[in-house]
């Protein structure tokens, strides 16, 4: 489904992924970890099409396509999402109003009819059981004056709203209690199923035991040094990152 | 026939009277000469006045025009402009400068409501006219005022006596019809809200056809005791239109004034909003929306006047330019030292869409009292990028992210519309507009 080949993206002058490898395919997840300044936003920003970044070097394909090619528009059409680590307010704009906006371009674009008025509210309805939010939340402006839980649970909604073939969870967790990340991650699970995929970023094992991954990748220094099982979370939860960046830096000295 | 304003500067007034056949009668007349001799003394103001530095009106000015032409116009040519779901209104049309009778309604009882062309009020009510007319709006310092007040005919007279609510809405159209010739047209106005009455009145600015317009409108608004006076304007004429709006309030005792001048179009359109609270506790509220395009310039001069203790004003003008367009902002707060306990607030934000627009604003605060809340303030700006992200991450189009959130930058002066027909016109308006915009 996803395919990352050697991936260098800059800021300004600033080199932040070096080289980076990643597989995902259909039915998979992904947890990427590693310490601040590792570049794990910066991938989760490269992907969504994010302007700010330079791709120097390297292909990412996304179910064929050349996914550095596409508009950030075009990316989430052809069905990435990015849930934001920061979601941004927007006053004026409520969630209602540019989601219908959102799903009828994505529609249009897959060649299908527009959603009329009752479907996309009975689909509204729907999705919010499956986040616990609240229609009112919805109808307010964008994130303004939301809690982190509610503006973690309104991306979530987002997502299962627009129902992506890849969803990218960047940091997800960050400022949720206990119960916010079990409905966070409740939703995520709701929507999972074998014709998708999700890349969780997330410095914290804590979401890991909610949401299981089939990999773990630890991003450093802008590259994968590491992959492994579920398991690997819990070992970086019990040792840090500290071993990983000697075992790297080391080869490397 | 056809003239230039610089033709009438040059004139004699008596000459004028002969070759515009202007009215004799005496309330008219009184004003005349001391109107026309202060237009000579003054000029018209060119961007070397302070003043109108930003507006260059010099293009309208030098122009040939005709007065007054007649107009084949019908209620069906001006359906275009209905809005939908307003219901039954007091609809006063005029054309060209020039009251149109067969395109206006009148639905409220006279005892709610007394509306007429200038005119014909001249007639009915003389004692009111004398005693209102020509003396809010300053015609010594204020070149258009003065040439409105020397040529004066037409226009809306309303009065509300006291102790009357208007329900129905107050509709007035002002329409150039320029499919044949140029056109200089004037209104002068008069609305007098009397003690407890109270009115909402919405003003339309239109045109048809694609020859050049000239507007110079006048109103004088005097709000008694305890009146609520609510008016609306929407001002969506053509690039080849121009247009000088003048409006000069004066609030009495507890009365409140408030204001939501919407610009979408015109070649270069200026409005000078100003407000005198006059008496305590009364309240100005003063809301605008201003959207140039193409290489039209919107200009927004106001004045809230301090002049009594315990009074509120609030203004919030928000520009949004395309384009090579202009915007004026130019906010006067004066709090007079009398004018203790006063609460003024006033700003500007604007958003330029593209690199080579304009905008120019000054908010000026004047303070000579000491216990006040005051605060003023001006921002520009571009769109969030951010905030384009994020919407765009979601599979809106660049396009649609734009025209959504320039919308709900202009979200916050619709909602001071609180007439729910004119609301969702406006909205529509818009939407279109931005929907048409790359």
């Amino acid at each position: 489904m996803l395919s990352i080949n050697n991936l260098r993206a800059s800021i300004g002058e600033k080199e932040i992924l070096k080289g980076l490898n990643l597989e995902v395919k259909p039915g998979e997840v992904h947890a990427i970890m590693g310490p601040n300044g590792a570049g794990k936003s910066t991938l989760s920003s490269v992907l969504a099409g994010r302007s700010d970044y330079e791709v120097t070097a390297g292909e990412v394909t996304f179910m064929g396509k050349d996914l550095l090619e596409l508009s950030a528009e075009d990316r989430a059409r052809e069905g990435v999402f990015l849930a934001f680590q920061y979601p941004i307010e927007i006053p004026g704009v409520s969630t209602t109003n540019f989601l219908k906006t959102a799903i009828n371009e994505i529609r249009k674009y897959r060649g299908q009819d527009p959603l009329d008025a009752v479907s996309f509210l009975n689909l509204m309805k729907q999705k919010m059981k499956s986040v616990n939010i609240d229609q009112a939340l919805l109808s307010r402006s964008l994130n303004e004056g939301f809690s982190g839980g509610e503006k973690k649970r309104n991306e979530v909604f987002q997502m299962a709203m627009l129902e992506p073939k890849l969803a990218i969870l960047d940091e997800t967790d960050s400022g949720l209690d206990i119960d916010a990340l079990r409905i966070v991650a409740n939703g995520v699970n709701q929507l999972k199923n074998e014709n998708n995929a999700f890349i969780v970023v997330t410095h914290y094992q804590r979401l890991l035991d909610y949401i299981v991954p089939d990999f773990v990748h630890v991003l450093y220094n802008g590259r994968i040094v590491k992959s492994g099982p579920k398991e690997l979370a819990l070992e970086l939860e019990a040792k840090g990152y500290d071993w990983i960046k000697e075992e790297v830096d080391g080869v490397k000295a | 026939m056809k003239f230039d304003l610089q033709d009438i500067l040059n004139s004699d007034i008596k000459v004028l009277e002969k070759e515009l056949s202007l009215s004799d009668n005496s309330i008219l007349a009184e004003h005349r000469n001391q109107a026309f001799e202060s237009l000579q003394k003054l000029g018209l103001p060119t961007t070397k006045h302070e003043d109108w530095k930003y507006c260059n009106l010099s293009t309208a000015t030098k122009k040939s025009y005709s007065l007054a032409t007649e107009t084949s116009l019908t209620n069906t040519d001006l359906a275009q402009f209905n809005i939908a779901d307003l219901g039954e209104a007091n609809i006063l049309t005029f054309v060209n400068g020039v009251y149109q009778a067969s395109l206006s309604t009148i639905v409220s009882p006279s005892t709610e409501l007394t509306i007429s062309n200038l005119k014909d009020a001249l007639a009915i009510e003389p004692n009111l006219l004398s005693n209102n007319l020509f003396k809010y709006a300053n015609y010594e310092t204020d070149a258009y005022t003065a040439l409105s007040t020397a040529l004066a005919e037409n226009g809306t007279f309303i009065n509300v006596p006291n102790g009357k609510a208007v329900e129905k809405p107050i509709l007035i159209r002002y329409i150039s019809d320029v499919r044949s010739v140029d056109t200089f047209a004037q209104a002068r106005n008069l609305f007098l809200v009397g003690k407890n009455a109270q009115a909402t009145v919405i003003e339309l600015y239109h045109t048809i056809g694609a020859h050049q317009s000239f507007n110079n409108i006048v109103t004088e608004i005097a709000l008694s005791e305890n009146a609520i006076l609510t008016n609306y304007k929407l001002q969506d004429e053509s690039n080849a239109a121009y247009q000088v709006n003048t409006t000069q309030v004066n609030l009495l005792k507890e009365s409140v004034y408030s204001a939501v001048t919407i610009t979408l179009g015109g070649g270069v359109v200026r409005n000078n909003l100003n407000t005198v609270l006059n008496a305590e506790r009364t309240e100005a509220n003063l809301y605008g929306l201003f959207m140039p395009q193409g290489e039209t310039l919107i200009d927004n001069h106001t004045i809230v006047d301090h002049a009594m203790p315990n009074c509120n004003s609030n203004e919030l003008y928000k520009g949004v330019l395309s384009d090579n367009s202009t915007g004026v902002f130019n906010g006067k707060i004066f709090v007079r030292k009398d004018a203790q306990k006063t609460n003024a607030f006033q700003s500007n934000k604007t958003i330029l869409l593209s690199d080579n627009a304009t905008i120019n604003t000054k908010p000026q605060l004047e303070i000579f009292a000491d216990d006040v809340k005051c605060s003023h303030g001006a921002t520009s700006g571009q769109l969030d990028e951010e905030a384009l992200f994020y919407l765009r991450s979601r599979g809106l189009s660049e396009k649609s992210a734009k025209s959504l959130l320039v919308y709900a930058f202009a979200t916050d002066i619709l909602e001071k519309v609180n007439n729910e027909a004119l609301k969702s016109h406006l909205e529509k308006l818009i939407a279109t507009r931005l929907n048409t915009e790359a």
